[in-house]
């Protein structure tokens, strides 16, 4: 495909600005840019085309099943799409006076109150822009909560060795050290490892509940009771909420503060990478801490306030408002039911595929699994050499989108498969006949399931070359 | 209630048949049951219109001003249709972060271009795939430059208040000093204050130009400055004034932060904007986030790929150069169709008619009583004195259907666009002899 560069034609143009209807006073020539950019000279059809081709090699949910594990590719409604258009909201300035703002802090009050009961937290921040800025978020009320009281030895949080890698990335942006606890033989939370973890210098733990197994860990009461004790407070990373809305609350599992992903389990669209939304909620005693500002109601309407004891913002406005609106919408639309029900249904969908697919795949931790479970390839791999890569690049010329593959880190040859709720039994039982034909291939021409896919418009790509020599941008050359 | 489920429940029976459970209940047989609870104390759901006609009802008790003077961080900018177009393509809009470069090269091809645009903006090497927003940026520039002996970072006052304020969170939770250089009288970098705080511990500086007052800052002395003491120079820019104005790389910046919403993204009060983040070469391994670079397939076919990973929170966790995942890429996107879509020449048109019209603007309002408060060179904002308590006259024109310029403890931030044209312009000075 030709780049947008390699598009253009010198004279070629979208007429879309008017011409000066005033003056143009003198503007220095030191304080001019003294080198115009290589931007492409194309007319509008040439645009349109380009980014046609771009989208037709582009694989997104609506293109087919997408069972990335962790990332909840569930389908995207239309109507988020028509409420996130309407000009009464996207044609409003962050910065108007509150009189004329009224229905967008209607959105975030009415998201939060929701979030709120269906996590089970007490105070809800919109402004996160995405999970692991709600991680970040979250960590630093953790971080205030034990400097407010004067606790300051508390500089380590202790992560799980499944842990999502943003959570102690998101640690150690906060500046806490961090400390990795291994799974138990279940692929939960090693009690024993917990406890000898757990100390005066303890500030939290970062946990997702279901697991990156995509397990629930039946020990999460005690699990949160050693951090409590201990006199730390317990995260919740909301990564994998979608298998549990309206039937458990992280809250009243015990944590403390948490982010959800609008993006994923609130039907966000993920747009090739964002944006997402992170919100985060907290208990009563955290939220103080939150940052600001906040939406409530008062005499005159909903009005905007600072937490008493901020821990200041996070990015600027009123965090990525648009989503929110999205997100709003479904939660609307299903209610109280519909949320409970997605969660059950996608639940059944990944039990459903790890039952039909556990008889010939190894999958070592499950039945039942939450939202998602894990295919470990290793025995396969020491049976034919074809590894989860080969295995998840096959799958590309059948038109799905790989599960997530080498992650958790704790099964080597991992394929994380997440399949939610909005998939029918009969893309189900496609994409085991699928799997059901790569292993044959696996067993017959193992070999050359190397060299897949073998259909895509390109073959696997040497990201060795790609960053040994890093080319990251276009190269112009003399040209103009 | 609304669903998305492609089951009926003869389906959903023969599912949990086939999983060997009896009900969903059983499912959850993991939950303690102390735990669990029965339902969510929210409404009950409704259909497809009932869920729209509610979001409609809130959005219409959002003023939507027919006229906005109104900058500060958001501009109104017109928004090329097929930018929308672009943007809506249910592929792009519904595909995730690509993992997966071969079934992934349009999103892939798209951030290169974006990349590659945005270099040539600011006049800078390298680019990431985006972050969060400018603030956001701002930060995460800033941190960038730490290393064993250098953890201190000094801030220009006259940057925006909102980017102050995460830079400051993103410090104080690392432990960096983080010193903000109060304004001068005009408006600008007190470059004397930013010289005398500048030691051997400060890694970087910042300055936004235009500032948040709307003034063109000598980012070129204050880069010597910085260079001088051993520290970097970030700078943080408006993407539209590039159009016109000396760029961050002939300033001689070692990093170029911006909020992209000025690139084809609506006002959406506030948010999803774009976080543009470039850097010199020799920085692109301490760049946070996403980068796409080119390689070839065995075939020698021209690919696109996510590189550099080694840097990013999946591979590196507690020792990444950032903790970002998710990003900002279909905003990438609109930014990118936005300057494919206007070309050198629609930008430095939007540019000259947001510089001109902003000037025309403060000549009118001067007749009116509202003075500059400072004789710097400004872009498309600027501050003025205000001959009246600002709250009446923002009032006052909001019943006009005219968003005034944002009330400031010194008087009132005023910006122009290419929307705001003559006769616009005229119409609110009309609206100001009535106040």
């Amino acid at each position: 495909m030709k780049l947008l560069f390699e598009r253009s034609t010198a004279g070629h143009r979208h007429t879309i600005m008017p011409e000066l209807d005033v003056a143009v006073p003198e503007l220095p020539s030191s304080l001019r840019r003294a080198t115009r950019p290589h931007l492409p000279e194309i007319s509008e059809i040439e645009l349109g085309r380009h980014y046609t081709e771009l989208a037709k090699q582009t694989h997104g949910v609506n293109d087919g099943f997408y069972p990335l594990g962790s990332c909840t590719m569930k389908y995207n409604p239309r109507v988020n799409e028509a409420a996130a258009a309407l000009p009464g909201f996207t044609d409003i300035h962050p910065l108007q006076p509150v009189s004329t703002i009224q229905g967008a802090l209607g959105v975030l009050a009415e998201a939060a109150d929701l979030l709120a009961e269906i996590c089970g937290m007490d105070a809800v921040t919109l402004q996160p822009a995405a999970g692991a800025h709600g991680e970040y978020t979250g960590l630093l009320l953790i971080r205030a909560y034990h400097l407010d009281r004067g606790d300051t030895g508390r500089t380590e949080i202790i992560v799980p060795d499944s842990a999502h890698g943003t959570n102690p990335a998101s640690a150690a942006m906060t500046g806490f050290t961090v400390v990795s606890v291994p799974s138990n033989a279940e692929g939960g939370v090693d009690l024993g490892a917990l406890r000898a973890a757990v100390g005066e210098n303890t500030a939290g733990l970062m946990l997702t509940n279901p697991n990156t197994l995509g397990l629930f860990d039946p020990n999460i009461l005690e699990i949160t009771r050693i951090v409590h004790e201990a006199g730390g407070l317990c995260y919740y990373d909301g990564a994998n909420l979608n298998a549990v809305m309206g039937h458990v609350r992280p809250g009243d599992m015990g944590f403390d503060c948490m982010h959800v992903n609008l993006h994923k389990t609130f039907s966000t669209p993920h747009g090739g990478g964002g944006p997402g939304s992170g919100p985060v909620g907290c208990k009563d005693f955290l939220a103080a801490y939150m940052p600001g500002p906040l939406v409530r109601r008062g005499a005159g309407g909903y009005e905007f306030f600072a937490p008493e004891k901020s821990v200041g913002r996070v990015r600027s406005f009123h965090g990525n408002f648009l989503v929110v609106v999205r997100a709003l919408a479904y939660m609307v639309m299903l209610g109280s039911e519909g949320l409970a029900e997605a969660s059950a249904h996608a639940v059944l969908n990944a039990n459903y595929l790890l039952k039909r697919l556990c008889g010939q795949w190894s999958i070592p931790f499950g039945e039942p699994c939450m939202h998602e479970f894990v295919i470990d390839v290793a025995p396969l791999k020491a049976k034919t050499s074809v590894s989860a890569m080969d295995v998840a690049k096959r799958m590309l010329d059948f038109g799905i989108h790989p599960p997530t593959m080498y992650f958790p880190l704790i099964v080597h040859e991992a394929l994380m498969v997440e399949p939610t709720e909005t998939e029918s039994r009969e893309e189900l039982d496609t994409f085991v006949d699928i799997m059901d034909a790569i292993y044959r291939e696996a067993l017959e021409t193992g070999e050359e399931l190397h060299g897949a896919p073998f259909g895509c418009a390109i073959g696997r790509p040497d990201e060795v070359a790609a960053a040994r020599n890093p080319r990251v941008r276009y190269d112009f050359g003399g040209e103009r | 209630m609304g669903s998305y489920i492609p089951a009926d429940t003869r389906e959903t029976d023969a599912m949990l048949d086939a999983v060997g459970v009896a009900s969903f209940d059983e499912l959850y047989r993991q939950v303690p049951p102390e735990a669990r609870i029965d339902h969510l104390d929210i409404a009950p759901g409704v259909s497809e219109i009932e869920a729209l006609a509610h979001m409609e009802q809130l959005a219409e008790r959002n003023t939507r001003f027919a006229s906005v003077f109104r900058g500060a961080g958001a501009y109104r900018h017109y928004i090329p249709a097929i930018v929308r177009t672009v943007t809506a393509k249910e592929e792009f809009l519904t595909a995730y972060t690509p993992y997966q470069a071969e079934i992934s090269q349009g999103v892939l091809q798209s951030i290169f271009e974006y990349q590659t645009q945005v270099c040539e903006l600011t006049g800078m090497d390298v680019s990431n795939a985006s972050v969060y927003d400018g603030a956001t940026a701002a930060a995460e520039g800033l941190l960038m430059c730490l290393d064993r002996r250098r953890d201190a970072v000094v801030v220009s006052g006259t940057a925006h208040p909102q980017t102050i304020e995460t830079i400051r969170t993103y410090c104080a939770s690392r432990k960096v000093s983080c010193t903000v250089v109060a304004a001068t009288a005009d408006l600008s970098t007190d470059a004397a204050g930013i010289a005398a705080a500048l030691d051997a511990t400060v890694a970087a500086v910042y300055v936004q130009s235009p500032n948040y007052y709307g003034i063109i800052e000598d980012v070129g002395a204050l880069a010597e400055a910085a260079h001088g003491a051993g520290a970097k120079l970030v700078q943080g820019f408006n993407p539209i004034s590039l159009g016109l104005i000396r760029t961050p790389g002939e300033h001689g910046a070692d990093i170029a932060v911006g909020e992209g919403q000025c690139l084809g993204l609506p006002l959406g009060f506030g948010g999803p904007y774009l976080g543009i983040m470039c850097a010199d070469k020799g920085m692109v391994r301490k760049l946070p986030g996403r980068i796409v670079g080119e390689t070839a397939d065995a075939d020698g076919r021209r690919a696109f790929v996510l590189t550099l990973q080694a840097r990013e929170q999946h591979i590196r966790r507690e020792k990444a150069s950032s903790n970002i995942c998710s990003n900002e890429a279909l905003c990438a996107m609109a930014a990118s169709a936005y300057l494919a879509a206007l070309g050198d020449a629609g930008l430095a048109r939007v540019a000259e008619l947001s510089y001109a019209h902003a000037h025309y603007l403060a000549d009118r309002l001067g007749e009116m009583g509202f003075a500059l408060l400072s004789d710097k060179p400004f872009f498309n904002e600027f501050a003025t004195s205000c001959p009246k308590d600002a709250a009446i006259i923002e009032e006052a024109l909001a019943e006009r259907g005219i968003l005034s310029g944002l009330p400031l403890p010194e008087g009132m931030l005023w910006c122009a666009t290419e929307l705001n044209t003559k006769i616009e312009i005229d119409a609110l000075i009309d609206a100001l002899r009535e106040v």
